[in-house]
C-alpha cells in the first residue's frame, strides 16, 4: 500500500475507533461532572452493552429478516436496557455514598465494576463469543480508501448519537440542569430542582450510550468477551482528561483524538499494535503534566 | 518596609469582578482591619493573599518578597498565618494534634527520623509539643488539650484554630471574622489576646471583620472596602465620619428595603 | 431493615467486647507473645502445605500495610500495587538471573526502581485531584503487565527463571521454612514500621491532610511533597516484598502481578479499616486464608469478594476493626 492509502485508512480507522472511545467518554465525563466520581463500572456497562446487544440480537434476528433492521431494534433495546440498568447501580450503590468521602465512593465503584465483571466471566466461562450479524462485509472503495458497508455506517451512528447527546445536552432541561448540577449540587437543590432524578437520567443517558458503544465493537470486531470493558474504561478515561474532564464536548473531541493518535501510532516503528496502549498511557501522562485541564478544559477556581 | 504590600489587586470570576484594583499597605508591629458590607470582597482578599485564588492582576509583598504565585503552604511557611470563617479545625483529631499542625512547616524530620527515633526526631517532636502547648496556653485553653476538637463548644474551638495559627510562628496574622458567634465575654477576651499577640508575641494583625464596636476598639487603621474597591482608609473616628463609607453601609440597606 | 440492624448490633457488641478485651494491656502483651510463640513454632511441626499458607499470608501482611500506608494513612486509591511489586520482583529477578547479582545486593536497586516508577506517576497525577491517581495507577498495571511480557530481558510472557536463592550467613535460604521465618521477619518489621510512620510528623501530616486539605495546606503543609511521600514509601514496601517473593519462587511470571491481586490487597486494607494497622493486618490473614477454607467456592472467590467490598462500602465502611477511641498522643 501506497503512503496515502496507509494514511487515509488509519484516519478513517481512528475516526471510527475514536467515535467507539468518544460515545463511552461521554459517559464517563457526565458522571464525573455531575458526582465528581470516575466511575469505573462505566467500562463494564459498556461490557453489558455488548453481551446485551448479542442477546438482544439473537432474540430479534429469529423474527426479522433484514440484519440492518434487526441491528437497529436489537440497539435501542439493548440501549433502554442498559441505561436502566445503569440507573439500578447508581440507587444502589452511587446514591447512598454521595455524602461519604471521596475514597469511599470510588472504592464502591471499584466494587460494582468487580461485580459486574466477575458476573460476566462465570456466565461466559471466559469464553469469547462471536458477534454474528448476518451482515456481508463486502468491502468496496471510496478513492484510496478501503471500507465496508458496515464500518460507514458505524461511523455515521456514533457520529449521530453524539448529535443527539449534544442537542440534548444544549437545548434540553435536563441538559441545563447536569450543567448546573455539575457547578453547585446544594444550591440547585435549595432552587427546587430534584438533583436525584437528575443524576439518575444522567447514568441512563451515560450508560446507554456505552451501550450502544459496545454493541458497535461487538459488530465491528465480530467478538465480544468478558474483557473488553476493562481496557475501554482506561482509554475513556484518556480520552475524557485530553478533552477536558467534565466537559462533554471535549469527550468528544478527546475520544476522536485518541482513536486517531492510537491509529496512526500503530504505524510508528517500533510500535504497532502491542505498544500503542502503552503509548497512550505516556500519553495521558504527558497530558496531565502539562495540560490537566485537557484541550477544552479552563482551571477551577477553588471555592473556599 | 511595610510587611504586607498589595498593589493593584485584582480578582476577576467570570465577568464579576470580586476584588477591584486594591491596594494597601500593613506596617509591622501594628493591628489593622479591613471591613465592608457583606460581599464586598474581604475574604477573597484573604484567600488571594494567602494563595488560595489566583489574583487575575496585581501583585503582594510580603517583607518585599513576592507572594503573588505562591502556593498556601509556603505563604505560612515565610510567616503569614489565618484563621478560617467557617472553622477548619481537624475535626476527628485532638486539640493538641490540631495545634501541632502549626509546627510541621518548622521541623525537618522524616522517614528515617519516623524510624528511627533518632535524637535529632526526638528533640524536634519535644519542641512541636512545647510550642503547641504554650500555644494553647496564650489562648487559654491548655486544660482541653486532649479532647477532640469536634466536641468542644464553638468559643473553644474558636480559641483552638488560633492557638493553631499561632503556632505556626507567624509575623502576619490574618484572622477571618475571629468574633464570629461570640458573645459578649468572648469578644472582650479577643479584643485582649489581639493586643497581646501584637505586645507580647509582637505579631502583626490584620483582621476581616463585621463587629464594628469590635474593629473601632482594636484597630489602629481601618481599611473599607466596598463591590472589592477600596474606599476609605484611616483612624476608627475618621473611617466612622467618612460619607462614603456611611453611603456604603446605609446605602445597601435601603436597596434591601426596597425590595 | 430490621436485619441489617440486628446484625450491626450483635457485630458492635462483639466488636466492643474484643475491644475491652484488649485495652487491658496485660492482656494485649501476652495474647502478643503467645501469638508470637505460635507462629514460631508452626514450622517444626506444621506440614509443608501449612507453611506455605502462612508464609503467603505474612507476604500479603507485608503487602497490604505498604499499600495501607498510601490508601490508609495518605487517603490514595491505589489500583496498580501488584505491578509495584513486580517492579522489585524483576529489579531483583533480573539482576539475580541475567546478571548473577548477589540478592541482597539487589534489594537496593529495587527499592529505587519502585521510587523511580513511584515519582514518574506520582509527580504529575498527585498534583490534581486524588481520583486520577486511581485510574493512572490502573493504567500502569496494565502498562507493566504489556511490558512485562514483550520484552526479552523479563522473558516474555513464560517468565523469568533462575532466580539464585539468598545466602544468609553462609546458609542458603531453600526450605519453605527459611521462607516462613524470612516473611514473618518482615512482616514484624513492617509492623514496625507502620506504627512508627503512623505516630510521627509525616504521619500527622497525612492525618491531616486526610482531615481537611486545604486547612493542612493552609498550616503549612505541603500536600503534594506529603502525598508524594507516602505514595513512594509505600511502594517501596511493595518492590522490597514482590523482591523476596521472586526469591522464594525462583521464577516470575506476569500472571502473578495482576490488576485481580491489586485488588485483592485493596479489599483486605478496606476490610481491616483504612489506615488502621492491627486491622490491615487482620484484613490480610482474613483474604489469604479464606480463600484455603472455602476450597470449594472456587471460581466464585471474586464475586464473593466483590459484593463483600461493596457491602463494606455501604454498610461499614471504617472496616471490622474498631475505632481508636483516644489517639496516640495521650500521655
Amino acid at each position: 500500500m501506497t503512503f496515502w492509502e496507509v494514511f487515509l485508512q488509519q484516519l478513517f480507522n481512528g475516526l471510527l475507533i475514536g467515535a467507539f472511545y468518544g460515545l463511552v467518554a461521554i459517559g464517563y465525563s457526565m458522571v464525573y461532572g455531575i458526582i465528581k466520581l470516575l466511575n469505573f463500572a462505566h467500562g463494564d456497562i459498556y461490557m453489558t452493552g455488548a453481551f446485551t446487544g448479542l442477546i438482544m440480537l439473537g432474540f430479534i434476528s429469529a423474527g426479522i429478516a433484514n440484519p440492518w433492521l434487526a441491528i437497529v431494534i436489537s440497539l435501542v433495546l439493548s440501549m433502554v436496557l442498559v441505561g436502566l440498568f445503569g440507573v439500578a447501580i447508581q440507587r444502589v450503590a452511587y446514591r447512598p455514598m454521595l455524602k461519604a468521602p471521596r475514597l469511599s465512593i470510588l472504592i464502591t465503584a471499584l466494587a460494582v465494576s468487580m461485580i459486574i465483571y466477575n458476573a460476566v466471566l462465570l456466565l461466559t466461562q471466559g469464553q469469547a463469543r462471536p458477534f454474528r450479524t448476518g451482515l456481508t462485509g463486502e468491502s468496496f472503495y471510496l478513492g484510496a480508501l478501503r471500507l465496508t458497508e458496515t464500518r460507514v455506517v458505524l461511523l455515521v451512528a456514533a457520529l449521530v448519537l453524539m448529535f443527539l447527546l449534544h442537542m440534548f445536552i444544549t437545548r434540553t432541561m435536563y441538559g441545563k440542569a447536569m450543567r448546573a448540577i455539575a457547578l453547585d449540587r446544594d444550591t440547585c437543590q435549595l432552587m427546587g430542582i430534584n438533583v436525584y432524578k437528575i443524576i439518575a437520567v444522567t447514568f441512563f443517558v451515560g450508560s446507554s450510550l456505552a451501550a450502544a458503544a459496545g454493541m458497535f465493537a461487538g459488530v465491528y470486531y465480530g467478538t465480544v468477551h468478558f474483557f473488553m470493558g476493562f481496557l475501554i474504561g482506561l482509554k475513556a478515561f484518556t480520552a475524557a482528561v485530553i478533552g477536558g474532564i467534565g466537559i462533554i464536548p471535549g469527550a468528544m473531541l478527546g475520544g476522536l483524538l485518541l482513536g486517531l493518535l492510537e491509529s496512526f501510532a500503530t504505524q510508528i516503528p517500533g510500535v504497532g499494535t502491542v505498544w500503542k496502549d502503552v503509548f497512550s498511557f505516556v500519553f495521558l501522562i504527558l497530558f496531565l503534566i502539562f495540560k490537566p485541564t485537557g484541550i477544552l478544559g479552563r482551571i477551577e477556581s477553588e471555592r473556599m | 518596609m511595610a510587611l504586607l504590600e498589595i498593589k493593584d489587586l485584582t480578582l476577576r470570576f467570570g465577568g464579576l469582578c470580586a476584588v477591584n484594583k486594591l491596594s494597601l499597605e500593613i506596617e509591622q508591629g501594628s493591628i489593622r482591619s479591613l471591613i465592608g458590607p457583606n460581599g464586598a470582597g474581604k475574604t477573597c482578599v484573604f484567600n488571594c493573599l494567602t494563595g488560595f485564588y489566583k489574583p487575575s492582576e496585581g501583585e503582594m509583598f510580603f517583607n518585599g518578597e513576592s507572594i503573588t504565585k505562591n502556593k498556601p503552604h509556603l505563604i505560612t511557611e515565610k510567616g503569614m498565618a489565618r484563621t478560617f470563617q467557617n472553622l477548619r479545625l481537624f475535626k476527628q483529631m485532638t486539640v493538641l494534634e490540631n495545634v501541632m499542625s502549626g509546627m510541621h512547616c518548622r521541623t525537618k524530620a522524616g522517614f528515617i527520623g519516623a524510624v528511627l527515633r533518632n535524637s535529632f526526631q526526638k528533640s524536634e517532636e519535644k519542641i512541636i509539643r512545647e510550642v503547641a502547648e504554650e500555644c494553647l496556653d496564650f489562648v487559654g485553653i491548655l486544660d482541653k488539650k486532649y479532647y477532640i476538637a469536634k466536641n468542644l463548644p464553638y468559643g473553644d474551638q474558636r480559641r483552638v484554630e488560633w492557638a493553631r495559627a499561632l503556632a505556626t510562628q507567624p509575623q502576619l496574622l490574618l484572622l477571618d471574622e475571629p468574633a464570629a458567634g461570640l458573645n459578649k465575654e468572648e469578644k472582650a477576651r479577643l479584643i485582649d489576646l489581639m493586643r497581646r499577640i501584637r505586645d507580647e508575641r509582637k505579631i502583626t494583625v490584620f483582621l476581616i471583620e463585621h463587629d464594628m464596636g469590635l474593629v473601632m476598639k482594636v484597630s489602629e487603621k481601618i481599611f473599607v472596602i466596598d463591590y472589592g474597591l477600596k474606599i476609605a482608609e484611616g483612624t476608627a473616628q475618621e473611617v466612622r465620619d467618612n460619607p462614603r463609607v456611611i453611603e456604603a453601609y446605609l446605602g445597601k440597606e435601603e436597596k434591601e428595603d426596597a425590595v | 431493615m430490621k436485619y441489617k440492624k440486628i446484625t450491626t448490633q450483635i457485630s458492635e457488641i462483639l466488636i466492643s467486647r474484643f475491644d475491652k478485651f484488649f485495652s487491658n494491656k496485660i492482656n494485649l502483651t501476652s495474647t502478643l507473645i503467645l501469638a508470637v510463640a505460635f507462629l514460631i513454632f508452626i514450622p517444626m511441626v506444621g506440614s509443608r502445605f501449612t507453611q506455605e499458607i502462612m508464609t503467603n499470608m505474612f507476604f500479603y501482611i507485608v503487602v497490604c500495610l505498604g499499600l495501607n500506608i498510601i490508601v490508609g494513612f495518605a487517603g490514595l486509591l491505589h489500583l496498580g500495587y501488584a505491578a509495584f511489586i513486580a517492579v522489585g520482583a524483576y529489579a531483583t529477578g533480573i539482576l539475580s538471573a541475567v546478571y548473577g547479582i548477589n540478592f541482597w545486593i539487589t534489594l537496593p536497586f529495587s527499592v529505587f526502581a519502585a521510587i523511580i516508577a513511584g515519582l514518574a506517576i506520582g509527580s504529575p497525577t498527585l498534583r490534581l485531584r486524588g481520583d486520577y491517581l486511581a485510574i493512572v495507577t490502573l493504567g500502569f498495571g496494565e502498562i507493566v503487565r504489556i511490558t512485562l511480557r514483550n520484552i526479552d530481558i523479563t522473558g516474555g510472557a513464560i517468565g523469568l527463571i533462575g532466580i539464585e536463592r539468598p545466602v544468609i550467613f553462609g546458609i542458603v535460604l531453600n526450605q519453605i521454612s527459611h521462607f516462613y521465618y524470612m516473611f514473618f521477619i518482615l512482616a514484624i518489621l513492617a509492623i514496625f514500621v507502620s506504627y512508627r510512620l503512623h505516630d510521627s510528623r509525616i504521619g500527622r501530616a497525612w492525618q491531616y491532610i486526610r482531615e481537611d486539605e486545604d486547612a493542612a495546606s493552609a498550616m503549612g503543609i505541603n500536600v503534594v511533597t506529603a502525598r508524594l511521600y507516602a505514595f513512594i514509601i509505600g511502594s517501596s514496601f511493595g518492590a522490597l516484598a514482590g523482591s523476596f517473593y521472586a526469591a522464594k519462587m525462583t521464577a516470575i511470571s506476569p500472571e502473578s502481578f495482576m490488576f485481580l491481586h491489586s485488588v485483592m490487597f485493596l479489599l483486605a486494607v478496606v476490610l481491616g479499616g483504612m489506615g488502621k494497622i492491627p486491622g490491615v493486618v487482620l484484613g490480610a490473614v482474613i483474604v489469604t486464608l479464606f480463600p484455603e477454607l472455602s476450597r470449594d467456592v472456587g471460581q466464585y472467590r471474586m464475586i464473593i469478594f466483590a459484593v463483600v467490598l461493596l457491602l463494606l462500602m455501604l454498610y461499614r465502611p471504617q472496616g471490622i476493626w474498631p475505632e481508636k477511641r483516644l489517639s496516640s498522643t495521650k500521655e
